[in-house]
Order: C-alpha cells, then structure tokens, then sequence
C-alpha cells in the first residue's frame, strides 16, 4: 500500500470544502433514511447533477456520504416507528421497536449507533488494506475477464434482491438493450435512435437514473402515502449502560465481520448481512427466545452489519469497476460524469480521489456517530415533518437538476418518460434496480465481448479456457441455475415430507 | 409460497428462512392489494414485445460472424434472452403476487407526472419561477391536502429558494422571468 498516498488523502479530506460536503452528504443520508419514501439510491440519482457544477472529489465524497449515512438514518424508524426508513434496517424492527415499547427506545438508538460506526470503521480499515492488493491483483484483467465480470454482477445483482428472480432478471436483459441504443462504437452503426439526432448520442445515464429511481419513486410515494401520520414516542437516554454496551459488544465484533465479507459480494450488500447478523446472533445465543421481545442483539447485530456491508461494497466499485448494488452504480455513473472510469488503474491514477474518498469514510462515520447520539432528538422531531411538505421540493429538485446538465428540455422529457416506466414497472412486480445497473455496465459487457471475439478469432471457447474469466464465468452458470435447483430439491423435499409427515411436525415445532 | 418449501435441512438455513418470511411478511401488511393474472401478463406481454422488436431491429442491422461480430449481433442476443425469458414468465409468472392493484389514489401521480409535463413546456417559454410555483401549489394543496395557509407560505419559500440556490449559489443559468 501507497502510505503517502493514503497520507494525502487524508490531507484532501481535512480540507474545509471537503469537510463540509462530507458533512452536507452524511446530513442527508441521515435525513433521507429517516424519512421513509426516497431510498440513498434514488436520493443520490437526483442530486446527480450537482457532480457537474463542484469538484469532482468533493463530489464524490458528498454522494459517497449519503450511502452511508442513510444507514444510520434507517435504524431511527425502525426503532420508533416500526417503519424500517431502509430495507437494511428491517430486521432491526422485531427487537428495535420491542425495546421502544419497553421504554428503551434511547438504549436501542444508543447501541444502534455505537454499532454501526465500530461496524462501518472496521469495513474502512479492511477497504483500505484489501482495496489496493484487488485492485493490483485486478490489473492484469483482460477483456474477457471484464465482460465476465461485468454479466456476472448484473446477474447477482438481480438474482439475489429480492421479489421474483425471472423478473429481475428481465429487468436486467432490458436495461442491457437499452445500453446499446445510439452510435455503435465499433462500426458507426446507429441502433434504435429512429430517426431522432438527440438519440444517436445514446441515452444519458444520469437521465435514465434520475427518471427511473427519482421520477419513479417521487410518483410511487405520491400514490402510497395516504393516511399514516407519523407520531414517534419521546426518546430519553440515549447512552447505554456498561451492561447493554457488553452484551452486545459480542454482537457487534461478529456484526462487523459478517457485513465486511457479505458487503463485498456484489447484490449482498447490506440487506442480506443485516438479516445473516440477526440470524447469527439468534443461532448461537443461549436464550435464542428472547429474540424479538426486545433483545438488544438483536439490534446491534443487523446495525453492525449494514453499515460494514455499506462501506464494503465500495470494494467491487472502486477495484473493477464493477458496482455492487443500486447506489453504488449511482456513485460509477457520477464518476464516468467526471471523466473517471472506476478500475483498477483509479488508485494509481487518481490516487486523489481513491483515498479522498475512503478517508472520508473515516471522518463521516465520526460526524455520524456525533449525529445519531446527542442529536437523535432533531431527528426525531424531523420525522413530524408531513411527506406531502417534502414532495414538491424532490420534485422540482429533480426537474430543474435535469436540466442544468446539457440545459435541455429534451432531457425533462426523457426523464418523465422513464420515471412513468419506473412507475409502472414497480406497478407491475419488476424492480428497476436491476435495470439501472444493468444499463450503467451494458457498454462494458457489449465492448469487453466484442473485442474478445476478436481476440479469440471468433471462437467462444476462448472465454472458457482463460483461468479467470473461466471461472467467472463459470460461477455465473452456477448463480443463473441455483433458482431451478433450489425448487427441484424443494419439490422432492416436500415429496418426502408428504410421505413421512409425523416427521415434518417433528421439525416445525422447535421453529416456530 | 409455504413455509416448508424454503425449508433446507440444516438448522443454520432454517433461522435465516425464518426471518427472511417474517420480514417478508412484515412488508406485506404496508402494501396496497396485489393487482393480479392480468397484471402479470400484461407484464410479462410488454417485455415478450420489447424482446421480439429488438430482436428484429437488431437483425437489421446486421449480425455479421462470430469473428467480426456486426452492430446488431449483441443487441439481437439480448433481445432473444429477453423474449425467451418473458415468455418463460407469461407461463408461469401468472399467480404471482408481486404487482399492485390501481386504485383512486392512482389518479395522483398521473396529475403529479403532468405538472412535470407542464413545467417542462412552460420553462423555456416563460422561466422557471411561474411554473414552479404552480406545480408546488398543486402538489401541496390539491395532491397533498395541505391547508392552504401552509402551501402559500411552503411555495412561495421553496420557488425563492431555488431561485437563489441556482442563480446565485451554484451560478448556473435557469431560464428565469426575473
């Protein structure tokens, strides 16, 4: 590792413009995970457009800032509302809001808290070790190991989310064709421009981002919102007891670890380690009933977990190139904005940005931990702000911030037309996720594939035969059948459950 | 979905299946009535003619060979992963529950989306202000139930704010009136 490298960053991020838009970021994230609505994803599609007007760096960390502060923010709903705010913060709901109804809604915030910034500052040390080694191991990737990489964290993006898999995946294949719409790169060609000039330049990333995570959502919220008033219960106390800090100080450790591994995977993420976290903790404890009775693991786990998934998953993105979840595309379309492709060579060649950007985790995590615990009750108080106050303002933030971009209105117009697909899409059960990442890395699947036939003189094999990509490729077979195998063994389960159902019960009781 | 069938042997799978249902659940009790078989195969329909037209554009455009792959040789095969997939879907997607019905409350994102119709095409003309502040009205007083105290006062805070957040913070150009 580069030590004057990562000295430097810490040097770009102690300065005052960075300070304060890290500040600006984690504010936002946090607001933006307590007010349930607008996810990170959308929220940094929208704001988008700021990356063109500031410093790229300072850009970056803001957007980077709003990620993972919304983890934070999350926990604050789930504990208060048993509304989780963020899909990571679910679990935290079953012992959060048990807690609350206990009176101990502060301890649960307070531990929350502790966790997620001892998680988070564990999954920063591990990104700062593991990033550069990835990221030299990564430089001798060719483009057949980048087109295989590429199909392979589309497909785990939109097999392991949840809701329906075939769906998601279509979603994907969708948001591919849509990647080769405009001049083909390699002969000139257009392809599904119809006609239209502003067409052949292909389709803005940052326009498709914002209509289907930010038109989508803002209109999804319009219709959804009706009649649930908000009214969250005083919080008193906010430090936890020497008592709480080490029951659940085991929680944490294990926390910390599950979401770093889990993280990294692309499409694990947050969601899924929040909910490995809680199931840890409930499988080794010796009183696994006290779970969802307001056990304060069970709060401290999933919280642990999501902020070190959170931080983790800037892994894949800033070391291939590839983004591991929906935010993390947002943060590799703002970066092609800037000129910058995320890859392996970013550490070397924007050793700036790379370390401005991690360190910067270190210092947000900090402000947040000063956030969440003495100020938790300004947040509080934000959570009686009516949604239909917010609504006009993302609004018009979205209409006007598409606009500055080329300061056109054929970009409004692209936009409401892919914020009405957002909308229906979710209508109809298919997530626009999958289709949004899908799109950020069409260009790179479509060109790492086609140079590869030429390298391989017109012989598919050729991906097959090369150790890495071979491998890749191969894993992504695997990921692409397991749906199929999983409900075969399910079905000849069941067939043998039917036949012996004296032991079915035998297993249902202890579960349930 | 049973609960038997995401069911593996080993206990460590069964917490975590566990969870992940009564999680599913959870999520459940927020949303709306699911829209049904026709929902689905509308769907399913939409992407299986997405799927079939790209495939034939693309075949347009020219496949070439495997060793000179042509413009359209990528496109036709995501467009045939696409239809293959969503006929796939069209056949056993239909008893899915994934889709929500529309409902009266439907009728306020569709006037949400013409407000940002109309504020696309009012901009250029006559500024952005004027616009702003009627589709803030709208949203706050006729999609949002706001008092009207509270959206005269929410409006006109918000159009002053922008104004000054773009034209004089961020420095960029705005088609404005004043």
């Amino acid at each position: 590792m580069d030590v004057n490298a990562f000295l430097d960053g810490f040097g770009l991020v102690t300065e005052p413009q960075n300070l304060l838009y890290c500040l600006i970021g984690v504010l936002i994230g946090m607001l933006i995970g307590v007010l349930p609505g607008l996810g990170p994803a959308a929220t940094i599609a929208i704001l988008l457009p700021i990356t063109y007007s500031i410093d790229p760096v300072s850009a970056i960390i803001m957007l980077a800032g709003i990620y993972y502060g919304a983890q934070y923010g999350g926990t604050i709903t789930s504990v208060l509302l048993r509304l989780p705010g963020e899909a990571s913060s679910v679990v935290t709901v079953f012992d959060g809001f048990a807690l609350a109804k206990q009176g101990k809604a502060g301890t649960a915030l307070g531990i929350a808290a502790i966790g997620s910034f001892v998680g988070a500052t564990v999954s920063i040390l591990g990104l700062t070790l593991v990033a550069p080694l990835i990221a030299g191991w990564a430089l001798s990737f060719g483009d057949p190991e980048y087109a295989a990489l590429a199909l392979l964290g589309v497909l785990l993006v939109a097999t392991i989310g949840n809701g329906n898999k075939l769906k998601a995946m279509i979603a994907a294949a969708l948001g591919l064709l849509l990647a080769t719409v405009g001049r083909d790169s390699f002969s000139g060609a257009e392809r599904f421009t119809f006609g239209s000039l502003q067409l052949t330049e292909g389709i803005d990333f940052v326009v498709v981002a914002m209509g289907l995570f930010g038109v989508g959502e803002i209109l999804y919220n319009l219709e959804e919102r009706h009649g649930k008033p908000h009214v969250p219960a005083a919080v008193a106390n906010i430090w936890p007891s020497r008592k709480d800090l080490k029951q659940s100080s085991g929680a944490i450790g294990r926390g910390s670890l599950i979401g770093f591994v889990l993280g990294v995977l692309p499409g694990g993420g947050a969601v899924m380690s929040s909910l490995a976290a809680y199931a840890t903790e409930k499988r080794i404890s010796k009183k696994p009933e006290r779970f969802g009775r307001g056990a304060i693991e069970g709060v401290a786990a999933p919280e642990t977990a999501n902020n070190a998934a959170a931080t983790s998953s800037f892994i894949p993105l800033l070391t291939l190139g590839i983004p591991a979840n929906a935010s993390m595309a947002m943060l590799f379309g703002a970066l092609l904005i800037l000129g910058i492709s995320p890859g392996p060579q970013l550490v070397d060649e924007r050793p700036d940005l790379f370390w401005g950007v991690i360190n910067s985790m270190y210092i947000g995590n900090l402000i947040l931990l000063v956030l969440s615990i003495p100020l938790v009750g300004i947040f509080v108080r934000i959570l009686r702000v009516r949604p239909a106050i917010l609504a006009p303002i993302t609004a018009l933030i979205t209409i006007l911030g598409v606009y500055t971009i080329n300061n056109s209105t054929f970009d409004i117009f692209v936009m409401i037309v892919f914020g009405l697909i957002g909308y229906l899409m979710k209508k109809v059960g298919f997530e626009p996720g999958p289709m949004v990442l899908a799109f950020v890395l069409g260009s790179i699947v479509e060109d790492g594939f086609r140079r590869s036939m030429l390298i391989f003189d017109g012989d598919p094999t050729g991906f097959f035969t090369r150790p890495i990509s071979g491998t890749i490729l191969a894993a992504f077979v695997l990921v692409a059948l397991w749906p199929a195998v999983k409900a075969i063994r399910a079905r000849r389960r069941a067939a043998t459950a039917a036949a012996a159902p004296t032991d079915r019960d035998h297993v249902d009781t202890p579960t349930r | 979905m049973t609960m038997s069938d995401e069911r593996t042997p080993s206990p460590d799978q069964d917490i975590l299946a566990e969870i992940q249902a009564e999680v599913a659940h959870d999520l459940e009790e927020e949303r709306p009535p699911a829209g049904g078989p026709s929902y689905q195969v509308v769907g399913a329909l939409v992407a299986l003619v997405v799927g079939i037209g790209g495939a034939v554009l693309s075949y347009g455009y020219g496949l070439g060979s495997l060793r000179q792959p042509g413009p359209g040789l990528w496109p036709f095969v995501v467009s045939i992963a696409i239809a293959l997939m969503a006929a796939a879907l069209l056949v056993v997607g239909r008893r899915l529950t994934d889709s929500e019905k529309f409902t009266r409350s439907s009728v306020l994102p569709a006037v949400g989306l013409i407000t940002f119709v109309g504020l696309a095409l009012l901009m250029p003309v006559i500024g952005f202000e004027i616009p702003s502040l009627l589709l803030c009205v709208v949203w706050l007083r006729f999609l949002g139930g706001e008092s009207w105290r509270s959206t005269v006062i929410t409006s006109v805070v918000t159009v002053a704010a922008f104004y000054f957040l773009f034209l004089y913070g961020l420095r960029i150009p705005l088609p404005h009136l004043f």
